[in-house]
């Protein structure tokens, strides 16, 4: 079944006519082509698919597309601040929180959506918030420095 | 090389640009799915398509009867079918190859296909395949033993006999999932010319895939390119299942003539893909009371699964490791590859290390208790130093043997002996939370070692306004390889990294320079960068001899973007030399080869000098046990390494924290149950690895002792930063609650139990 929904993705309305069982992380990757978005396990455990709804940072594979209906998303191809990289980015390169860059856009989601509510997390709340968002590669200690480092310039 | 540099290919990871092989799509391309064996050993007597053929929207459904070439892949030997052709050997063999327009439809159809097989024995235990009555796997064999590798050394039995102490152990370790956060994934893409085919993926080695492909479609080499993209994480991981993937997809797109994607999902990638050599291991040890090693005996046995894969070169590092970084007269190691008829098992980071260090390390600190010894000194005592021969006869002699030195900044950083002392009061008064601390240490070959030709290829091209183009044979896997070899091209030449960028990794467009593993990016494929910056480097200063009034083009340096003249103190632009020798009709593109030094291993004795150089480190682990619960949690974890010389600051720190971290994971609690050949755990919310909650802090520490080789003396650190922390983690679990354990992982039920529990039964709607 179709369906027509409404969304907003980086600051552009969009609107879609969607299969009903289409999940979200899909809709942003196929119909809307933002590929920076990963499907990492497609059952909410690797984080990987993270985007911002509305404020919050969730699993975009685990969320329909027509959930999404009215909704404000935020992905990794909207951290770029007038064609610059955000703080939050430049961070991540300049602690080397970035190795393979698979898990990369996730964690910056949800780092994002931590600083947006919390601009002065402690390394606990950075931890919480990065809990659901594996990486292989880093031991997660830069990513969580970055973040520190993030909060701590503004 | 202080000032850090950022990756070269950070951007597009930052901003969601950089294109892995889900993100590509490309005009009328399709999609495949794979059938896969749900028996462990079986014959095939009949597939039947029909169903799934009826589904609308279905292409084409290839089996091995489409395989216009070779039926059978192999690195070392043959015997891996991409697609099952009469036989399966393993639960997830692949079986058919479904083509269909959309996703949905490939999905909706590989269901239904169906396979008539009959059951034949199976053997999924290494002892239970090596009796008389197992049934054997591979075809004109006479048992199923894949490879065995010995080593003698003096005489074991006259060492057991002088030591006053002897002590007899036996260990086990699991099958591990490599656990790369972007499953496999491929495009194959037909070309223009007759018989040409691309193959765009998460492929680790493009040149071994190559060979695959070639090999099953019945090309010659010159008809296939493989072009990598950005890999989601490989951990040796994305090697001979990529060419698997690669080939069915080519057979498809070869077939239809369309370019075919192949995405598996997180379960497609736990059952498909290979595994960590789960190992049982026999060490027996002897020692005088004075504390020294006389006598090791070794017997190991390593489940290579369905097919041979790495499993010869796997075990073959650990027969000259086996030992661990002690000088032991007498040694007699030998160790078993066998077939079974579980998921077969390859590379992965470590790469037949982590199994031996896990027991030879505990073993260490066992006996070192029975001689009233702490473990440190028994390892001061015995441990490799400069001129000390290993158990196959090779003296290290040639580069600084810091072991030592490695043990000291950990015992120092971690402030081990006063922490000992402190826990043991703690330990005391507490009755529920227990504290322990606990030390390993490791020597490793660097690259390839005498498992066969170990040289390689890489490019590097200055443009004529001074940016630059680097190229190597190795490969990006995620560690920072393009950023490694660009700094190196880029302190040479005396510029910096931003002038650089990589060019796309396609097999056509660099010489075949062996495999990206055995962490010898940096040591092999960083001195061909280096010798290709060096050739372009002294050209550049030839034609720039008469502008600086020097004579001697020895006294041009290249530093801060600038040419300089060092008698007469003029100098230049870098773009303004590059021009000059543009103009000139100099080539400002040059191709650096590198091959490995001599070395040599008699199969027969198992001696040799194995490799041509080392490593060493040491790491520590401090850990809280919650008794109640069994849980182990990991307060700090510290690691020092010898990388010889460090090119990328950020990037080596980086590893050693990612490989304690996947250590941390190896240790306590990653373990792929395999019942009856069946993998029960296919996604991560059955296969845990570490998330940053796990585990406390992580200290690294980066020795740079230099070697006559590499690229001012950079070695290796990606595999040995994750050899060493489970058997760091057992002899602090020891520390902490007194019960020693000689299995890994160490999750709740062995710390609480002693043992593991195992769901054997099926549950719910599997039943």
């Amino acid at each position: 079944m179709l369906m027509y929904l409404s969304i907003k993705v980086n600051g552009k309305d969009h609107k879609l006519k969607v299969s009903t069982t289409k999940r979200l992380l899909d809709l942003l990757r196929e119909d809307l082509k933002l590929t920076g978005t990963k499907e990492g396990c497609g059952v909410g455990e690797c984080g990987a698919c993270t985007v911002i709804m509305d404020g919050k940072a969730v699993n975009s594979c685990m969320v329909l597309a027509s959930q999404a209906n009215g909704c404000e998303i935020i992905t990794v191809e909207g951290l770029e601040e007038n064609g610059e990289l955000s703080r939050l980015q430049k961070n991540f390169l300049e602690s080397g929180a970035v190795q393979c860059g698979f898990c990369t856009p996730g964690m910056l989601m949800s780092a994002k959506a931590l600083l947006m509510k919390n601009p002065n997390p402690t390394v606990e709340e950075i931890k919480e918030a990065i809990a659901g968002n594996l990486c292989r590669c880093t031991g997660y200690k830069q990513i969580v420095e970055a973040i520190e480092k993030t909060a701590k310039e503004k | 090389m202080k000032k850090n540099d950022l990756r070269i290919d950070g951007y597009e990871k930052v901003t969601g640009k950089a294109k892995y092989g889900a993100d590509l799509f490309f005009d009328n391309m399709v999609y495949a799915k794979v059938h896969r064996s749900e028996k462990a050993h079986a014959e095939i007597i009949k597939i039947d398509k029909s169903e799934a053929e009826k589904v609308r929207g279905v292409l084409t459904i290839i089996t091995a009867k489409d395989i216009p070439g070779e039926k059978t892949i192999g690195a070392i030997e043959f015997d891996h079918y991409p697609l099952a052709d009469k036989k399966v050997l393993c639960v997830g063999d692949g079986i058919a190859v479904v083509v269909g327009e959309t996703q949905a439809i490939a999905e909706e159809a590989v269901n239904k296909i169906k396979v008539e097989y009959k059951e034949l024995p199976a053997v999924f235990d290494v002892h239970e395949s090596l009796k008389k009555d197992a049934p054997i796997l591979k075809e004109g064999k006479m048992n199923n033993i894949a490879v065995h590798y010995p080593l003698r050394k003096g005489n074991v039995e006259k060492g057991f006999e002088e030591s006053d102490i002897v002590l007899e152990k036996e260990y086990k370790t699991q099958f591990v999932e490599h656990a790369y956060i972007e499953p496999e994934v491929v495009v194959a893409v037909p070309g223009e010319g007759k018989d040409e085919m691309r193959v765009y993926g998460s492929i680790q080695c493009p040149h071994s895939t190559r060979k695959g492909v070639a090999r099953v479609l019945g090309t010659k080499l010159n008809d296939i390119r493989i072009i990598q993209v950005n890999m989601g994480g490989a951990f040796g991981g994305k090697d001979d299942v990529m060419t698997v993937l690669s080939i069915r997809a080519a057979l498809a797109a070869r077939k239809l003539q369309r370019p075919v994607k192949m995405v598996y999902s997180r379960e497609e990638s736990i059952i498909d893909s290979y595994k960590r050599h789960p190992y049982h291991l026999k060490y027996k040890v002897g020692a005088t009371k004075d504390g020294k090693l006389k006598a090791m005996k070794v017997e190991m046995y390593a489940d290579a699964g369905a097919y041979i894969s790495m499993t010869p070169f796997v075990t073959w590092r650990s027969v000259v490791q086996a030992t661990g970084p002690y000088e032991i007269e007498n040694v007699n190691t030998d160790i078993y590859g066998i077939f079974t008829n579980n998921p077969y098992t390859g590379a992965f980071r470590g790469f037949g290390s982590p199994q031996i260090i896990f027991a030879q390390e505990s073993l260490i600190d066992e006996i070192a208790e029975k001689l009233g010894m702490d473990g440190v000194e028994l390892r001061k005592l015995n441990g490799y130093e400069n001129g000390s021969v290993t158990a196959s006869s090779q003296k290290l002699e040639q580069h600084e043997v810091s072991l030592k030195k490695a043990i000291d900044v950990v015992i120092e950083q971690s402030d081990y002996f006063n922490k000992k002392k402190q826990f043991e009061k703690f330990n005391k008064k507490s009755e529920r939370f227990k504290k322990g601390i606990g030390l390993s240490c490791s020597f490793r070959g660097c690259a390839l070692g005498a498992e066969g030709t170990d040289a390689t290829g890489a490019i590097v091209s200055i443009q004529s306004d001074g940016s630059a183009y680097v190229l190597a044979g190795l490969a990006e896997n995620g560690q920072g390889l393009k950023t490694t070899f660009a700094l190196i091209a880029a302190k040479v030449l005396g510029i910096s990294i931003e002038r650089f960028r990589y060019l796309d990794q396609d097999t056509g467009h660099i010489a075949d320079g062996g495999p990206t593993v055995a962490s010898r990016s940096t040591l092999m494929g960083g001195t061909a960068v280096k010798i290709a910056a060096e050739k372009i480097r002294d050209r550049i200063a030839k034609a720039v001899l008469e502008e600086l009034g020097e004579k001697d083009p020895e006294k041009i340096v290249f530093e801060d973007e600038k040419v300089k003249g060092l008698t007469t103190k003029k100098e230049i632009g870098f773009e303004v030399a590059v021009l000059k020798t543009y103009f000139a009709g100099y080539n400002l593109a040059e191709y650096g080869w590198y091959k490995a030094p001599e070395v040599y291993w008699d199969e027969e004795k198992g001696q040799g000098p194995a490799y041509f150089t080392y490593v060493y480190g040491s790491q520590i682990a401090q850990i809280t046990v919650d008794t109640f619960t069994g849980k182990v949690y990991v307060e700090n974890a510290y690691a020092a390494h010898d990388v010889g010389k460090v090119i990328n600051p950020t990037g080596a720190i980086g590893q050693v924290y990612g490989g304690v971290v996947q250590g941390i994971g190896y240790g306590l609690y990653e373990e792929v149950q395999v019942d009856d050949g069946k993998i029960k755990n296919t996604n991560l919310d059955e296969y845990f690895i570490p998330t940053v909650k796990d585990f406390g802090e992580l200290h690294a520490t980066l020795i740079e002792s230099g070697d006559k080789y590499g690229p001012w003396g950079g070695k290796s650190l990606g595999e040995p930063t994750l050899e060493l922390m489970s058997a760091a983690l057992n002899n602090a679990v020891y520390n902490a609650t007194g019960k020693r354990n000689y299995h890994i992982p160490l999750d709740l039920e062995t710390i609480m139990l002693g043992h593991p529990l195992r769901r054997k039964q099926k549950r719910g709607s599997e039943a």
